[in-house]
């Protein structure tokens, strides 16, 4: 932005330098200069594009709080009526209006805390690859846009592919280990997840490992450290924060992912047994019965459904950036 | 030409910023920002219209035909019974249109009486995934609610068994199939199950979602289809038309007179050609006529009976009800094309009944 705008004033022909110097020379004189003369008709477009960024700065805090206010003020109703044991309670009735949040929180954090646990040695291992072995060239270009495109993929289509393809899959996985053959279930959810979550972890960590400075890697290897020791004790130590915000920006990804979950989950509002159960997530949930919600209640708890899961992900994105903060002051 | 580009720039912000504010009203008041637009689309040839999504393919080729003879349009928005309903108590639309007559605490958040008007019927069929099975599967109500209770676990259940004799029944276990979102559909299969069994109906009760003692959960028809066809042993509820498109399996149900009855669009018929009462807010769930499929059901077109309200002007008024008067006459010929049962004579006597006692101001619109 900065150098643009020097560029700009600079080859304006009423500007003080007139014309078109070199890009060095030019800098310097810029910096000699404590004023510059500039026409009104900039500076209106200065302000005008100041004020611009301004706007659209504080919407977004006004767009997020709002939607805080928003989700509140709706679930009052529910809240009154459940307390805070809808936190804990276990029954979701809608028929005879109890709404107990439990099973949903608990589906919530389990799919989203096994996808992360499968994809990060995946996501890190497409990172080194891409960041330290191979940063340039056709076929490394090819894979960094493959993983990209797993982000770009709508998530029905993950759950198509997942309803057709994993869950027979899935099935014959437990039929050979004795589990009952569902085939849908937090296992499933848990694994069309950890794909689509990958390239957030994966494009983060290459170009946090792109950035370790060369010296550094250079004085490890000439005291005769192998590649891996030199990804294990200098790349991995530097890129620490990076890695574990790329985690984060995954999780952030798993836990409000709807579309394909709600295909693969098995939706029962019992509690999951084990990690083969099905089950159901707070999105899902909110996906599946917001239309026909046919008494306000009903409704109110949805939208607390909805708060609570708002809540749980700046809960969780609280504590990471806490935990990034304490890695980063070692 | 740098700056104007940095002008041209700075004016697109500013344009996505009024379109993100603007939008973000839109959706904070969703529902006031269709009342404007129904209110502005204000040549009175347009109709609006929101709900059921069950009989939305039947609608959408009435209202069709009907725009081919008289110019009327109506803009018909299947979002669902429930949303319908919310639509109509907001008055953000002329017409809703239900699976479910409305509940008591629905019928408390209008402002005026607001009518029933059958427009179809439809029914919710029990089908299953018996690959070895040559025979159509018998099924009586104490079963059905047995099975999606969970406490017949088994295909070759005594229960099952002494239904069909003769039928080769498989040892593998029953895998329940339901759906995931909140429909109609589960609404008239639950309230079937409620009449038909006491457990059902003191453990799970009726309405749009309940609480599944067992199964899985599949979004739509689609879901609940699909997960029957890939489990063997699946047994499941869809909707008729459904079933028949894609060609499943459906079992005959006995009915309250002790008939098997195989659901087909004349055996819905005729469970709606039962005594209706005058409101026509009534279930055809475990009918009484002899010839009737149990788990059928009326679908409503629902209108305020006074009309007279949000300065609607009384040609708009008039123009709605003939569209509605003609939608349970002539418009009953698409039904059975799309697999929709037609109405029955008794059902069309209490639709023409009710739209007779609409009233503008208090005087009757339709003579």
């Amino acid at each position: 932005m900065d150098t643009s705008l020097n560029n700009d004033l600079i080859t304006r022909p009423d500007s003080m330098l007139g014309r078109v110097i070199s890009s060095a020379k030019l800098r310097d004189a810029v910096k000699g200069i404590k004023r510059i003369k500039r026409s009104h008709r900039q500076i209106r477009t200065e302000n005008v594009f100041k004020k611009t960024l301004v706007i659209v700065a504080l919407s977004t805090i006004v767009l997020v709080l709002g939607i805080m206010v928003t989700l509140a003020w709706q679930s009052t109703l529910s809240i009154k009526a459940s307390g805070l044991g809808y936190l804990w309670g276990k029954v979701w009735d809608p028929v005879q209006d109890i709404f107990g949040a439990y099973p949903f929180i608990l589906g919530t954090l389990l799919t989203s805390f096994l996808a992360l646990i499968i994809s990060i040695p995946f996501s890190f291992a497409v990172g080194i690859f891409l960041g330290e072995y191979f940063p340039n060239g056709l076929a490394s270009n090819f894979l960094k846009n493959t993983v990209e495109l797993i982000a770009a993929v709508p998530s029905v289509i993950y759950g198509f592919w997942g309803l057709a393809v994993l869950v027979p899959i899935v099935r014959s996985f437990e039929t050979a280990i004795g589990v009952t053959p569902v085939g849908l279930g937090i296992f499933t959810s848990s694994l069309i997840l950890a794909i689509m979550i990958i390239p957030y972890a994966a494009s983060l960590a290459r170009s946090m490992i792109q950035m370790v400075p060369s010296n550094l890697k250079e004085a490890a290897y000439s005291l005769g450290a192998t590649r891996w020791e030199v990804i294990r004790s200098v790349i991995l130590p530097y890129t620490k924060s990076g890695l574990f915000a790329g985690i984060l920006l995954s999780l952030g990804r798993a836990l409000g992912e709807t579309m394909a979950v709600t295909m693969v989950i098995g939706n029962t509002s019992l509690i999951p047994k084990n990690i083969f159960s099905p089950g159901n997530t707070m999105a899902s949930i909110i996906a599946n019965e917001f239309t026909e919600a046919d008494h306000p209640v009903y409704l109110s708890a949805l939208i607390e459904l909805g708060l609570v899961l708002f809540l749980v992900t700046v809960v969780i994105n609280m504590l990471g950036r806490r935990i990034i903060k304490q890695f980063t002051q070692d | 030409m740098k700056s104007m580009k940095g002008l041209a720039l700075a004016v697109v912000a500013l344009a996505i910023t009024a379109g993100m504010t603007m939008s973000s009203c839109g959706d904070a008041g969703n529902g006031s920002g269709a009342d404007s637009s129904a209110n502005k689309g204000g040549e009175d040839n347009t109709i609006l219209g929101a709900g059921a999504t069950f009989p939305n393919p039947l609608y959408s080729k009435m209202f069709s035909e009907y725009n081919k003879t008289t110019g009327l349009k109506v803009n018909y928005q299947s979002i669902g019974s429930g949303g319908g309903i919310q639509q109509l108590t907001a008055k953000t639309v002329d017409f809703g249109a239900s699976d479910a007559p409305m509940n008591g605490k629905q019928d408390s958040a209008l402002s005026a009486p607001v009518i029933h008007i059958p427009a179809t019927a439809g029914a919710v069929v029990i089908s299953y995934n018996l690959p070895d099975l040559k025979d159509t599967l018998k099924l009586t109500p104490d079963v059905v609610a047995k099975i999606f209770l969970g406490d017949i676990k088994k295909w070759n259940d005594k229960a099952i068994a002494t239904i069909n004799p003769g039928v080769k029944l498989p040892a593998t276990d029953i895998q329940v199939a339901h759906r995931s979102d909140g429909s109609g559909t589960t609404n008239i299969f639950t309230t079937y199950l409620t009449k038909v069994s006491k457990d059902w109906e003191s453990k799970v009760g009726k309405g749009s979602s309940v609480n599944w003692p067992v199964g899985l959960g599949g979004k739509g028809n689609e879901g609940v289809a699909g997960s029957i066809k890939q489990t063997p042993g699946g047994i499941g509820y869809v909707e008729l038309a459904y079933a028949i498109q894609s060609n499943m399996a459906y079992a005959k149900l006995q009915n309250k007179a002790g008939n098997f009855i195989t659901p087909s669009i004349a055996s819905v018929t005729a469970a709606a050609n039962i005594t209706i009462p005058a409101d026509a807010k009534v279930s055809l769930t475990n009918t009484d006529a002899p010839d009737g499929y149990p788990i059928s059901g009326l679908s409503w077109i629902l209108v305020y009976k006074e009309q007279k309200y949000d300065n609607r002007s009384a040609d708009k008024v008039s123009k709605m009800l003939k569209l509605i008067q003609w939608m349970i006459h002539d418009g009953q010929q698409y039904s059975a094309a799309l697999n929709y049962a037609p109405l029955s004579p008794a059902a069309v006597a209490v639709g023409d009944a009710q739209l007779k006692s609409v009233t503008y101001d208090g005087k009757p619109v339709l003579q």
